[in-house]
């Protein structure tokens, strides 16, 4: 089990309560490439909520962001989101 | 100067900037190579900011704009977003529209 792939599902899950919420750990896509110093891993998140109703994909990236808070400047190197709704 | 300083006057005096770990010729993240491939098919010239040459920016470029990655793209001084949204943007061709108006309006503003 991933511990970082299960603390992102728990904070989106708390905060967007996804219908559908798919999250891949691309970390060892990427591992030791120049851009990846420091240790944070690389992750798509596909999340299907109805909070992201009638907001720009901008404004949906931050709803993420936010609901992922200090994850974004430690476990997450990067983070590939597709955001969508039901 | 105050580094949230340079980095207003860099997107304000460059209508298209990308900031990107590498350059991109030589980019450093796939995420990075894939914002400045689709931002350089647009077929316009555009400024970037290689974040890993430049340590003050890389620290705060995030808090400038409240968006924690890069890249970012902006234009006309405001964040478009980063890798997922340029590439949006670039496949409905939105991109290239907002990219030819940002450039045009420089020369227009420049005659």
């Amino acid at each position: 089990m991933n511990d970082r792939v299960e603390q992102i599902r728990a904070r989106l899950s708390a905060a967007l309560s996804p219908v559908s919420l798919e999250i891949e750990d691309d970390s060892h896509l990427h591992a030791g490439h120049a851009g990846a110093r420091g240790g944070g891993g690389h992750f798509t998140v596909h999340i299907v909520s109805a909070a992201f109703e009638g907001k720009p994909p901008l404004a949906r990236h931050r709803l993420v962001f936010d609901a992922l808070g200090d994850m974004m400047q430690k476990e997450i190197h990067a983070l590939s989101i597709k955001a969508s709704t039901p | 100067m105050d580094v949230l300083e340079r980095i207003k006057e860099q997107v304000e005096s460059h209508p298209v900037v990308l900031y990107m770990k590498g350059t991109p010729q030589l980019p450093q993240c796939g995420f990075s190579s894939r914002a400045a491939e689709a931002l350089g098919a647009c077929g316009e010239e555009f400024a970037y900011v290689n974040v890993l040459s430049d340590p003050e920016v890389f620290e705060n470029l995030p808090r400038f704009a409240d968006w924690p990655t890069f890249p970012q793209l902006y234009i006309n001084g405001e964040l478009i977003g980063g890798c997922d949204i340029t590439l949006e943007l670039y496949q409905s061709g939105d991109l290239q529209k907002m990219v030819k108006e940002a450039m045009a309006g420089r020369k227009t503003s420049e005659d």
